[in-house]
């Protein structure tokens, strides 16, 4: 295997029409990291990952996924990457295990060890008992470990997953996560998008996409720690009122209300300072106190911004 | 190699989702046999059984007998009896019969001079297929028959090749294995590919190695199978519900409704490529039926429509089909001698593939 990132985009671009989907997109993406799309529906991640497979031709620019030029080298890219699609997509007719052989010979397994690596599968995924079960009758839960069984049924070295956890409850999603540390523990390389702030928070890497433009990329911790001294927490009693004379700041982004407390994220030098003369000028009783960022903190400033500036 | 492997996986695949679908499944045989008896029955050329009534004023053996022929021929069922030509007229008019036969009392006389037709026959003839009837009821030889056995020269003579009792189901029935497999070919396929995108399994599919041709092939495949067992079951219900018989040799048959059935699947799978909902497979494959019924030769003569129709109809794969098999079966006829109908065929099937497969890698950009 070479040693190069797993992903490297130059200048990605897709355009549907007058419509810019992706707009020069640069990407460098490590390998066996478990790295994020983050962003809104319509940001472009499922476009993004669609030409990264090579579905799809980008209209500018290019990408090199595992060595090999996307969309010319596809055919070849197709047998070492998984893509779990946001749609459930397996065939609900048919069984879990009939689905599973599916595709084992779709993958062109070697024959000698389908049976072992279908009951690996089913092990490492809680199928056992759902071998024979039709899989329109299974749980959201159980498609979506399905699913990933079937993403990676032929140890892809990369992996799609486009959304992956929109139908499932948390628990599940702790699972499902716990599985991809174990595959990116083993050398695969993750990619997924989401729009799921503690989802993302999970990932090595970031990027965040806004209508097609990359706004910010790194850890997430980074990312965090970037924002360092802009968010200002506000408690008290009137805060209708509060939210109010805070918006009307010109060093404000954002205020949202979390219970009996308002978010305030701000791009001011002393926001914690300036905000409490503005309550105390409207003759509040309201505290203000700044606080460390969150990742939505970090989303919303970086797609914000740039609402304000286009 | 993982060429077959590939397609055999797709085509496993489609046989384990039919199995599933009792519905369609249940089609397979089910479509085939219903059609065969309506169409076997209901569809009915020859005019029998036409309600009649008979004015015998000459009364004598003769006539009775000329009577009696006129029954056995099954053509008429005699409910009445009248005394006069003009009562005859009178329950035609009403609708009563269908049918007058009128004996004048001079019957023998006629006969035996051959100046003049020696009885007559009164037909009502706003229905062309009864008026027909009664013509080829005139032409009867088996009064004149029945008086005149050393007579060295027959009155008049008709005579049917090929299908000598000129039973429809014998004429139906062959064409009638391309219409059914017309159905449920081009049916099963349009809908193939099109349920695989509307229900999101084929952005699993374009993900994996399976190429577009392997696709196609493994779509096909099951559905070739399923069209020789239908064949089979026309065959078997032809012969023993409607006496149809096989002069031809069966091996040629089945090549030729194997070519037949593969060019109807990929008109379906061309279909396929053109839609996005099952639903408008579906209208477009019923759309496709009706040319092909009506304009094959298989309802209507082909030689009868005008000249651009008959350009056209040259396009559609049962007009060629409907030429062989009824050549095969009826008329003892091989391949080799059939080869001019059996080639559009080979060629409709590798062009509309063709075209299939390229317009389905579009599809995924």
């Amino acid at each position: 295997m070479n040693a190069g990132p797993a992903i490297e985009a130059r200048g990605l671009t897709r355009r549907f029409g007058a419509n810019v989907a992706v707009d020069h997109l640069e990407l460098e993406i490590p390998r066996a990291q478990i790295y994020g799309f983050l962003g809104p529906n319509g940001s472009g991640k499922t476009t993004t990952i669609r030409m990264l497979c090579g579905l799809l031709a980008p209209s500018e620019g290019d990408a090199v996924v595992l060595g090999l030029h996307v969309p010319r080298e596809a055919n070849a890219l197709r047998e070492r990457i998984g893509y779990m699609t946001q749609k459930f997509s397996l065939y609900e007719d048919l069984s879990v295990l009939e689905n599973l052989e599916f595709l084992s010979e779709v993958y062109a397994l070697e024959r000698g060890s389908v049976a072992e690596r279908l009951g690996e599968l089913c092990a490492e995924y809680r199928l056992e008992k759902l071998r024979a079960q039709r899989v329109g009758t299974l749980s959201g839960g159980q498609k979506q470990r399905l699913a990933l069984a079937g993403a990676v049924i032929h140890r892809p070295d990369l992996l799609f997953l486009d959304e992956p956890t929109s139908a499932v409850d948390p628990e599940s999603r702790r699972d499902f996560w716990e599985s991809l540390f174990r595959l990116a523990d083993g050398g695969t390389t993750i990619l997924v998008s989401t729009h799921y702030m503690d989802e993302a928070e999970r990932c090595h890497g970031l990027a965040i996409l806004d209508r097609g433009v990359l706004v910010a990329s790194g850890a997430p911790r980074a990312l965090m720690d970037a924002l360092a001294g802009a968010v200002v927490e506000i408690e008290g009693d009137d805060l209708r009122s509060a939210r109010a004379a805070l918006e009307a700041l010109p060093f404000v982004v954002s205020v949202a209300q979390l219970g009996t407390r308002l978010r305030v994220l701000t791009d001011g030098a002393e926001p914690a300072r300036e905000a409490q003369r503005a309550l105390d000028a409207a003759h509040l009783a309201a505290r203000a106190q700044l606080t460390s960022p969150s990742l939505e903190d970090v989303f919303v400033s970086a797609t914000r911004g740039r609402g304000v500036a286009a | 190699m993982n060429f077959w492997r590939r397609t055999l996986a797709v085509a496993k695949k489609e046989v384990r989702q039919l199995r599933r679908d009792r519905f369609t499944a249940g089609m397979i045989v089910g479509l085939p046999t219903i059609q065969l008896m309506l169409f076997g029955y209901a569809i009915n050329t020859d005019v029998r059984h036409l309600r009649g009534a008979v004015a015998d004023e000459a009364n004598t053996q003769l006539s009775r007998r000329l009577v009696d022929d006129a029954q056995a021929s099954q053509v008429i069922d005699l409910v009445a009896r009248a005394q006069t030509p003009r009562q005859l007229e009178e329950m035609l008019r009403e609708g009563e019969i269908a049918v007058g036969l009128a004996i004048p009392r001079d019957f023998e006389r006629r006969l035996a001079l051959r100046d003049r037709a020696p009885a007559q026959l009164l037909v009502d003839g706003s229905d062309p297929a009864v008026l027909m009837a009664a013509r080829g009821l005139s032409n009867l030889p088996v009064a004149v028959r029945s008086i005149r056995r050393d007579d060295p020269e027959p009155t008049f003579e008709l005579r049917a090749f090929y299908n000598p009792e000129r039973r429809s189901a014998v004429q139906i029935v062959p064409a009638l294995i391309g219409v059914i497999l017309t159905m449920t070919m081009v049916l099963f396929t349009s809908v193939a590919i099109v349920r695989e995108r509307e229900r999101g399994n084929l952005e699993l599919l374009i993900n994996t190695p399976v190429r577009t041709t392997e696709l196609m092939l493994g779509k096909i495949l099951p559905y070739v199978a399923i069209g020789m067992v239908q064949t089979t079951l026309i065959l078997l219900l032809g012969r023993s519900v409607f006496g149809v018989p096989i002069e031809g040799n069966l091996l040629d048959l089945y090549v030729a409704s194997l070519v037949f059935v593969a060019a109807s699947l990929s008109l379906g799978l061309l279909f396929s490529t053109l839609v996005s909902t099952q639903m408008q497979a579906f209208q477009l494959t019923f759309m496709s039926f009706l040319p092909q019924i009506l304009m094959s030769g298989f309802m209507f003569p082909f030689d009868g429509m005008p000249r651009p129709a008959q350009w056209f109809a040259q396009l559609l794969p049962l007009t060629h089909f409907v030429r062989i098999v009824r050549g095969i079966i009826l008329r003892g006829a091989n391949l080799a001698e059939l080869a001019n109908e059996l080639w559009p065929l080979v060629a409709f099937f590798v062009v509309t593939v063709s075209i299939a497969i390229a317009r389905f890698r579009k599809r995924l950009d």
